[in-house]
Order: structure tokens, then sequence, then C-alpha cells
């Protein structure tokens, strides 16, 4: 079962940081969302290889050469914060 | 009707082709009918004013025969990236989102000539049942404005419905196409996994998300799903096979019975717990027609494909989530939080503030069944499950060409009853998620009614037989009619 602090210490790893009440509702939600999930144990899988993608062909990668599809300006374009040619961040060092 | 916006895709299709009518009439029609509609149900997030203009263009051209959709106004779901045209998924991380590219599925419409009208409303990042986790408000039923539309395509179902459209695509990753279809009284088709390329598609759960149309007729939709539908290199997961061309409408509309056609009843989907008896009872009436026009049913069983499939579900679905949705940062696009002080302050206050509370939710749990020490309980379990579920599916339709199963438990529901309450939301889903853990495609028909509100049934078909779903469903489309419920 999910505590206030498993749910605190999921909401590190994921970068949030919901409020104390809204912690204490996740874990109760969560709680019974994971308590449900427990009807998987009754399938016996021990012969069942995962299923991971539905897709039946190979997947073959595209060959690795670079190419320029987007212009700088373009990918820049939605970002909160640039300098017309980098993305701009809280200083870091 | 007589109103223009009143036809179906194809009537418009042909009337814009032999110059019977303008590009530009039928687009103000419609944007006369969103103007008329758009108060009551909230089914677009955006509308966009180069449409009249862009038929214009049309009309100074003339019909194009060699452009399936030449002038036929559509709308798209907000998950669907559109060159110019804000895209928000729904959420307000993606508030001020204008994508510089178009979705693959949306340049498959324009080269086919279609006029995109607007962006629909949706569940934030497609994660809801009812498109009450919309960042920017619930759309309505147009069927009835108290209920909910169904999600998480509930702005594309409404809209069609509304026929403030021909067409809308929609994204079903657990029921998102084939849900809100039957909510509203729509037709909804989610093709076979890898049928449409996802280049372009705001990604929610990468093995499970499929785009697909929303339509007023069977007809339209295998119009529709025809235009989309394509190998895409930039899609791994695209399958590489050659699209269906015209021929697929010509097929669909010279079905007239369903003589020798096996239609499976899955024996389990029936019994299940939570069925509403008067959609237990339209669901029957539309077996009988079936029968009653040729088609011979069996009793198929699908073992895994109702509880253990929704908790299947939203192990895999929360998990890709929680990955997926990694890249909401605040740095390279997206809501950046002005109260960040350092760089993991942006991350995480961006985050929070950016994302809804079902979008949390889903990113946590998702984090959870990934984590070391629960891996093996739950994402690895989930996805030994989902193999039986699709060795469940391929076993049955074996004994039959296609499936005909409910699509919801319950016809729509009030706005706001069980927002509160995560996990019943989750098991409405019963009847739908299986399907997208398997990869097959699904056809969402309107069959009946339970009281003031439509009900849907799904015919489910193996993989890429998307055409034989489509003959059956408007074979019986064909007999059923219309609804005959109101709309505003």
């Amino acid at each position: 079962m999910l505590t206030p602090e498993d749910m605190a210490h999921l909401s590190r790893l994921s970068r949030l940081a919901p409020d104390a009440v809204t912690l204490e509702r996740f874990s109760a939600q969560c709680g019974d969302i994971l308590k449900y999930m427990d009807v998987l144990a009754e399938v016996d899988t021990s012969d069942v290889e995962p299923l991971y993608s539905p897709a039946q062909h190979v997947q073959t990668p595209r060959a690795d050469e670079p190419e320029r599809r987007r212009s700088r300006a373009e990918v820049l374009a939605n970002a909160p914060e640039t300098d017309g040619q980098f993305f701009i961040v809280p200083r870091i060092v | 009707m007589s109103e223009l916006y009143a036809a179906s895709l194809v009537d418009i299709r042909d009337r814009l082709a032999s110059g019977q009518v303008r590009a530009e009439e039928v687009t103000r029609a419609c944007l006369d009918r969103i103007e008329a509609t758009e108060p009551a149900i909230h089914a677009l997030l955006a509308v966009r004013p180069e449409a009249l203009d862009e038929a214009r263009a049309l009309d100074a051209q003339g019909p194009d025969p060699s452009k399936p959709l030449w002038g036929v106004p559509v709308t798209v779901k907000d998950a669907l990236a559109t060159a110019g045209t804000r895209t928000t998924a729904g959420s307000r991380i993606l508030e001020n989102f204008v994508p510089f590219y178009d979705a693959f599925a949306v340049e498959k419409l324009r080269a086919a000539g279609a006029i995109i009208l607007g962006k629909n409303n949706m569940d934030e990042f497609a994660m809801g049942s009812s498109t009450e986790n919309s960042a920017y408000g619930p759309t309505h039923n147009p069927r009835d404005i108290q209920a909910i539309p169904g999600g998480s395509s509930g702005g594309s179902a409404a809209s069609v419905t509304a026929m403030q459209c021909f067409a809308s695509l929609g994204t079903d990753t657990g029921g998102s196409i084939r849900q809100p279809a039957a909510m509203c009284g729509c037709v909804g088709l989610k093709p076979t996994y890898g049928a449409v390329s996802r280049y372009g598609l705001l990604a929610y759960g990468s093995s499970l998300d499929q785009i697909g149309p929303l339509t007023r007729t069977v007809e339209d939709a295998a119009l529709v799903f025809s235009v989309i539908a394509g190998h895409d290199p930039r899609d791994a997961t695209s399958a590489p096979r050659t699209a269906p061309g015209p021929e697929l409408l010509a097929g669909v509309q010279q079905s007239r019975h369903l003589a020798g056609m096996t239609i499976g009843i899955p024996e389990e989907f029936m019994a299940a717990e939570g069925l509403d008896p008067a959609v237990a009872e339209a669901c029957a009436r539309a077996q009988n027609l079936a029968r009653g026009l040729g088609a011979k049913l069996v009793s198929v069983s699908l073992p895994h494909a109702t509880r253990h499939a929704i908790a299947a579900y939203y192990i895999v679905a929360m998990a890709e989530a929680s990955s997926n949705l990694a890249r909401y940062d605040g740095v390279r696009f997206g809501y950046r939080s002005d109260k960040a002080k350092n760089l993991e302050e942006l991350y995480t206050f961006s985050r929070t503030e950016g994302f809804g509370h079902e979008v949390q939710r889903r990113i946590l749990l998702g984090a959870y069944v990934l984590s070391a020490g629960y891996y093996d309980a739950y994402y690895r379990k989930a996805a030994e499950v989902r193999r039986l579920i699709r060795q469940d599916y391929l076993k049955a339709l074996e004994q039959c060409d296609a499936m005909l199963a409910p699509v919801s438990p319950v016809p729509a529901w009030k706005l706001g009853s069980i927002i509160d309450d995560p996990l019943k939301m989750y098991l409405m889903d019963i009847y739908t998620v299986s399907l997208n853990l398997a990869g097959l495609p699904g056809l969402s028909l309107p069959v009946g009614r339970a009281g003031s509100l439509p009900v849907g049934m799904q015919i489910i078909g193996r993989e890429f037989d998307e055409a034989t779903i489509l003959k059956i469903g408007h074979v019986m489309q064909t007999v059923l009619g219309d609804l005959e419920l109101p709309c505003i």
C-alpha cells in the first residue's frame, strides 16, 4: 500500500510537487487503484513471454545519417526563454 | 434536413466535386453551425480563422478529382500537431504551443483537399473517459448537454454529432474514439495499431495510441480512413503496407447483407458485472439484426479481456505515460513556472503547475510500476497478461470474421458525477481497453437507445482487416437508420 511518504518519494522522482492535501488524496486514490491491479495475480503467466508492443513487423531504424529537417528558429520558437541561439535555463554552476 | 452541414461527408464531397456547391459555402455553413452550437457544447479549443480563405483558394482553382476530400471541412483532436495552429492536448502545460509541423494524419487530410476548421477539446493528454479532464473545461454531449460526451476524444464526437464538421480525427489509446462515438451516437473507427502513423501525435501510451476518424456514417469513416492510412518511415511502428485506396469505400458501399459472415459474441463481455440492462437490451437487438441480415452468430470466449484487461491496460498506459511525459520540462517548449530559482525547481514547478491531477496521478503510478522492486510484479506481469489477451482475440477471430460487443457498460453519465473517483472511471473502460492491448481494429456504431441517450456497439476485426468491420457496420447502419434522438 502506498503511504503519503511513498507518494512524496515518487513525486520527487517524477519532478512533481503536489501540496500536502493533494498528496494525501493521491495516496488514497492510488492505493485503491493498485489494489485493483492485484487481479492480475489470478492469472498464471509462468510460461508467458511479455508483449510490449502489438506491432508485428520488424522495425527497421532509419539510416544513421544526419539531416537538417528544421531550422534553429523553428526549434527555438516555442521555448519559454532563449537568446536566439540557445535555450536559457536558471544558472546551474 | 436540407442544410448543407447536415449532409454526410461522402454526399457533400460528391456535391463539391461536381461543382454543385462551393467550398466557401460549405465552410461558411459549418462555421455558422459552430457559432450556433459551440456555446452549448464546447467541442472546440480553437477555430482556424484561415479556413474561409483556404476554401476560397480551393474554389478559385476548381474541384480536383485527385483529392478525395476536396473542400470538405473537418476538425482534428487537439492531440495532433497542426502547423501554425495552437496544439494543447487539453493541457495547460501546452497553453501556448504552436507546432511548426503537421502530424502525418493532418498532412494526409490537407493533401486530400480537406479544410481544417479547428481543434477539438479532449481530456488532458487523452487521459480520461469523459472530457472532463480538459484544462479548458468540459465538452457537453449534444444529445443531452447535462451529460458527458465520453472521452478522451469527446470534443471530436460532440463536434461531429452536432454537425459542426463532416469528420474529425480522434485518437484511441483505451477506447478514446469508440467510447465517445458511442456516448454521442456517431461512428468511430479505431484502426489496427500501425495502420496510421503516429508521427505528430502528442504521445500518451505509445504502444496503444492509434489515430482514427469519427464521422456520422460508416461510409464516411471508410473514406477518411483510406485517406489517413499508410506507411510513414517517421514512425517505426507504422506498418510497411500499401494503404487502402478508394476501393475500400467502394467495397463498403456495395455491401448489402451479412450472408456468409460469422460474427462472434464475446460471452464474458455480455456477462460482465455492471452492464446496464438498457444497454444490454439494445445490444441484443443489434445482435438479432445482424442475424436477420444473414450473419451466423457464434459465442466466443475472451477469458482475460475484461477485469484483467483493465488492470493490464492501466499499468501499461501509466508506465508509458510517465516516460512520455518526462519531456515536459519547461525548457524547450510548453509552460514554465516563474517561481523557480534553480533548474530542479524549474522542472518541478513547471510540471506541477502545468499538469492536471489525473495526469499527475498517472505519472506517479507509472513511475511506481516501473520502479525496481515493483517492475516484475506490475509492469512485466501486465505485459504477460497482454500477450494472453492478444492470444484470446486471435483465437476467437479464428472462429468468426468479426465480433460484436458493447462499447460502454452504461450510456453517457451526468457531468461531474464520477470525476472524483478515478478507479470507478477506469472501470467504465471494461469493453474497450483490451483491443488496444491486442492492437486490433474496432468500429463503434450507434445501434440504439437507452432512454434518451445513444448506445453504441463495437465491431471488432482481424488485424488490418478494417474492410470487413466497415462492411458489417455499413450494412447494419443502412438498416438501423438515424437514431431519432434529439441533437442541439
